[in-house]
């Protein structure tokens, strides 16, 4: 739910973290120490470049973002974002449908796109030697996407597919999307990134072609390159390639405000699966910016709240209940949505084990965050949280691929292209008392929604409850 | 439980099968040990970090059919506690886990149908990488293997296994394993049945007789020199013994399939899991880059494959649609596979089908082979341009007893392919008339 972002392409579909109990994961928390230089414009059309530069080897990544994603959509064309993104490699006006990808791999590029709450984005990684010939057709496609309706009706299926294979037959991401709308009435995160099936249904190609219209602007963009570049070389390639889009103002989403949850929300889901399967889900503030203050501290707090319960083998959940003969869980685990343009939560999760139920595992992830409100937590606990962040952002460094997500995802955001390491620091000054005082305020059941997976043994005569909906061909 | 599904190793490399390459700009050091062990070497200054990969022979091939799953068991009991050792202390589950996160270091083990493999990732401040060596050391050698964390870690194992058996895609894919693989080692199913009949002595026995220093393949890639990778390679291994690592028993090769076989189960799903295919190509097949590219041109090339442009692009049926080989030791499993709506699915069967016919009997054009080649040779840095990717391809070398000029040759060996070695290779090896297909869900037929 909180991380969970789709593919154009099944093959990079690692893009879709899960979690540790098939659980979608939470937002990356880890930050880089580099301090290597990121250098950043702004183009007359208000679109922004940022680069990178990592000299290691002779390949660059080169993305686009758009400030565009689910959270930005309405009800009956839920799944627009995603739905867009496909079509976007059907052609513009001078390239035919799929001649995208065959001039990409002849440049021996590979390539994929993905769609998240909060934004769209599109790659290539290429030898850097090639970084203009992707520009030119990245450029291309976000000012002159098109193609027939027939090409429309085709991938529609594709994405009703890539619904099917993702949700319809996984019970527990069928589980976070009802959770995700029975927890939220009226912020637009209550619906599903890949958009409901009727919604899919009755989708147009002219609906996706007012989406573009409306949202691809070089003031709603981003292009972010890392790897073996010259920055002003790029932003020179910028200039000519982006640069003459035509400026055009986008008017943003209504704000949709979700208004106070007062009172526990409960869900059950009863699903073809062996295991039961419960998740609890607490309102808790998010990032907005980097500065301080009181929500922020309480929002970095409570991802230390979730590394201390969670956050390496043997933590605190995985050791009180899902060790010993006696354990109440197969798996257990916490996460916080610490960054988001909507409204975030707080997750526990666990699958119950053999002879123990939901209820039980229910009322034990509850104490556990009742015993750090009640005995605080160990400064040493915090210090191995610590030392285990400042090293991922050490490994961090491997991938050109990871620095240009955080880049563009920090742009997407909102928030400084140096958030990353802004944060690390930032999370090394929560101390134990703060942990301890979120786990006090924001683990009622005012702002709690349960939800719970009852498994349904597989019955191979049983009609399929997900039959295809509105199945026409 | 990652571990146990072995037969998931399969699905999961999708596309990634295929080979592996390094850059001859940082060559591929290599030197062998007193104890026997070889070691492969990549410096690679840039980042204060160092990832190392010690490879043994005793994959799942190895595991006694009664026994399926011993070999990945073992793996993962090797993370589930210390035993004491002389004046070295024993480090129970938790304790272990709180040693590597407060390095901040990674150590793992797992099996795969070949190898059961070691990976360490760690900082090389010069504190942190030498205690983390001495862990790492003793984790290999002096294993606890609790009875009671086995106990529990089979029960949870048992309990994902059932998990797993309400799902499509798993379901279809251990049909595709007995079908292709018959009573082979590649094919054995992991069960209840099976892990209830592994006792910790079982494990005891197995690190004993598989975890030698002398069958040590050691690869690094990261800021170390090769002096320091020499010492601490060394102390890696210096609690295991060197020697008795004379001939290990001869695993049979994978039997060609006498007759086609389709399989038609009835699973309640919104979609269809469809895998197509029969044994493929052993890691030593004189054809690897003949077929390696000839399956990018089929179904490995992301969106160009004629695979993704029949069944998706032309007719909207699946989200993905892929073929691979998985070679290894014996000839692992040539594999088709999409999912669709289970009405469908006899199109896109059919479709499928017909496509890798076609491709059997006429081969790649030359357009598609050229396209191919550019995609490949252009992307080959792309292969090589990180830590991780460096050390899977000199693992690769290692484990495959490959040239260290491998890497070197390698664009050389996709260029010099025409079409009609594709052609030839592919007739040998797949078979259109004897295929595996499977189709595991929609109703009753």
């Amino acid at each position: 739910m909180l991380g969970f972002v789709l593919t154009v392409s099944a093959p990079l579909a690692a893009w879709a973290q899960m979690g540790p109990s098939g659980a979608p994961a939470p937002s990356p928390v880890a930050a880089a120490p580099s301090r290597a230089a990121v250098y950043s414009q702004t183009l007359p059309n208000g679109l922004t470049v940022i680069v990178k530069p990592d000299r290691r080897a002779p390949t660059a990544v080169h993305m686009l973002w758009v400030r565009v994603g689910s959270v930005d959509e309405v009800d009956g064309t839920s799944g627009i974002a995603h739905v867009l993104e496909h079509m976007m490699f059907k052609g513009t006006a001078t390239l035919k449908p799929g001649e995208f990808s065959r001039r990409v791999a002849a440049l021996g590029g590979r390539e994929n796109a993905f769609t998240a709450r909060d934004y769209t984005g599109y790659f290539q990684q290429i030898p850097s030697s090639r970084l203009e010939e992707v520009m030119t057709l990245e450029a291309d496609r976000f000012a002159n996407m098109q193609w027939p309706d027939d090409e429309f009706r085709k991938e529609i299926e594709v994405v009703k597919e890539e619904r099917r294979l993702r949700t319809e037959d996984n019970p527990r991401a069928l589980l976070y999307e009802q959770l995700a709308a029975t927890a939220f009435v009226a912020s637009p995160v209550r619906r599903p990134i890949v958009g409901w099936m009727s919604d899919l249904e009755a989708m147009t190609a002219d609906d996706v072609r007012a989406f573009h219209r409306r949202w691809y602007s070089p003031s709603n963009a981003a292009v972010v390159v890392a790897g073996d570049v010259d920055p002003q070389a790029v932003f020179e390639l910028a200039r000519r390639h982006y640069g003459p889009i035509a400026a055009r103002p986008v008017e943003p989403a209504k704000p949709r405000a979700e208004p106070p949850q007062q009172g526990p929300r409960r869900l059950v889901l009863r699903a073809s699966a062996e295991q039961a399967y419960v998740a609890l889900a607490f309102k808790t503030p998010h990032l907005v910016r980097m500065e301080a203050g009181e929500s922020q501290r309480d929002a970095l707090a409570l991802t230390l709240l979730s590394a201390v319960l969670d956050g390496y083998p043997g933590a605190r959940l995985e050791r009180a209940l899902a060790q010993g003969a006696d354990r109440l869980a197969d798996s257990v685990g916490a996460w916080h949505g610490l960054m988001g343009r909507g409204p975030q939560q707080f997750v526990l999760d666990g699958v119950p084990a053999p002879g123990k139920t939901a209820a039980q595992l229910e009322a034990a992830l509850r104490a556990e965050v009742a015993r750090v409100a009640r005995d605080g937590v160990s400064a040493a606990e915090l210090e191995r949280v610590r030392t285990q962040w400042t090293a991922g952002a050490v490994y961090k460094l491997d991938s050109i691929m990871n620095q240009a997500r955080e880049l563009g995802s920090a742009w997407a955001l909102g928030l400084p292209l140096d958030s990353s390491e802004r944060l690390l620091d930032q999370l090394r000054t929560v101390t134990p008392e703060e942990v301890q005082g979120v786990a006090r305020r924001y683990f009622g059941d005012d702002g709690l929604t349960v939800a719970e997976l009852v498994p349904l043994p597989p019955d191979p005569n049983r009609k399929p409850r997900l039959a295809p909906v509105g199945a026409r061909h | 439980m990652k571990n146990i599904a072995i037969k998931n190793l399969f699905a999961l490399g999708i596309g990634l099968f295929c080979m592996k390459s390094a850059l001859a700009v940082l060559p591929v050091q290599q030197w062998t040990q007193a104890s026997g062990a070889q070691v492969f070497l990549v410096e690679s200054p840039a980042i204060p970090m160092l990832d190392v990969q010690i490879d043994f022979d005793a994959g799942s091939r190895r595991d006694p059919a009664a026994q399926a799953g011993l070999a990945s068991a073992m793996a993962a009991l090797m993370s589930r506690g210390i035993a004491a050792s002389g004046a070295e202390p024993a480090f129970d589950e938790n304790q272990l886990a709180e040693a590597w996160t407060d390095l901040g270091a990674q150590f793992g083990a797992s099996a795969g149908s070949d190898r059961l493999g070691f990976s360490l990732r760690t900082l090389t401040r010069p504190d942190l990488l030498d205690r983390a060596v001495s862990l790492a050391a003793r984790q290999m050698a002096q294993p606890a293997f609790p009875a009671d964390i086995w106990q529990r870690e089979r029960e949870r194992l048992g309990a994902d296994l059932r998990e797993a058996r309400t799902r499509p895609a798993h379901v279809a894919g251990l049909a595709f394993a007995r079908a292709v693989y018959g009573d082979h080692p590649y094919g054995y199913e992991v069960t209840e049945a099976t892990l209830a009949r592994i006792s910790v002595e079982d494990l005891r026995a197995s690190h004993r007789r598989d975890l030698r220093a002398c069958g040590a393949r050691v690869s690094l890639v990261g800021a170390v020199s090769r002096q320091q990778a020499d010492a601490l390679v060394r102390r890696l291994l210096a609690h295991l013994p060197a020697t008795g690592c004379g001939a290990l028993p001869a695993v049979p090769e994978v039997s060609a399939l006498a007759a086609p076989q389709t399989l038609a189960l009835p699973f309640e799903s919104a979609q269809a899991h469809v895998l197509i295919g029969q044994p493929g190509m052993r890691r030593a097949d004189p054809d690897f880059f003949a077929l390696f590219v000839g399956n990018h041109i089929l179904g490995g090339g992301g969106f160009v494959s004629r695979l993704t442009e029949e069944v998706r692009e032309r007719r909207g049926l699946s989200y993905s649609v892929y073929s691979y080989f998985a070679p290894g030791r014996h000839a692992g499993a040539f594999t088709i596979g999409l999912q669709t709506r289970p009405d469908q699915a006899p199109l896109a069967v059919q479709v499928s089908q017909d496509v890798l016919r076609r491709f059997v009997a006429e081969g790649p054009t030359e357009a598609e082979l050229q396209a191919a080649k550019d995609n490949l040779i252009g992307g080959f840095a792309l292969r090589v341009d990180s830590n991780r990717k460096l050390l899977d391809n000199v693992a690769n070398i290692a484990w495959n007893g490959l040239p260290l000029d491998y890497l070197d040759r390698w664009t050389d060996r996709v260029g010099a392919l025409t079409t009609a070695d594709i052609r030839t290779a592919f007739a040998r090896i797949i078979q259109p008339e004897r295929l595996v297909t499977v189709v595991v869900g929609g109703a009753a037929r």
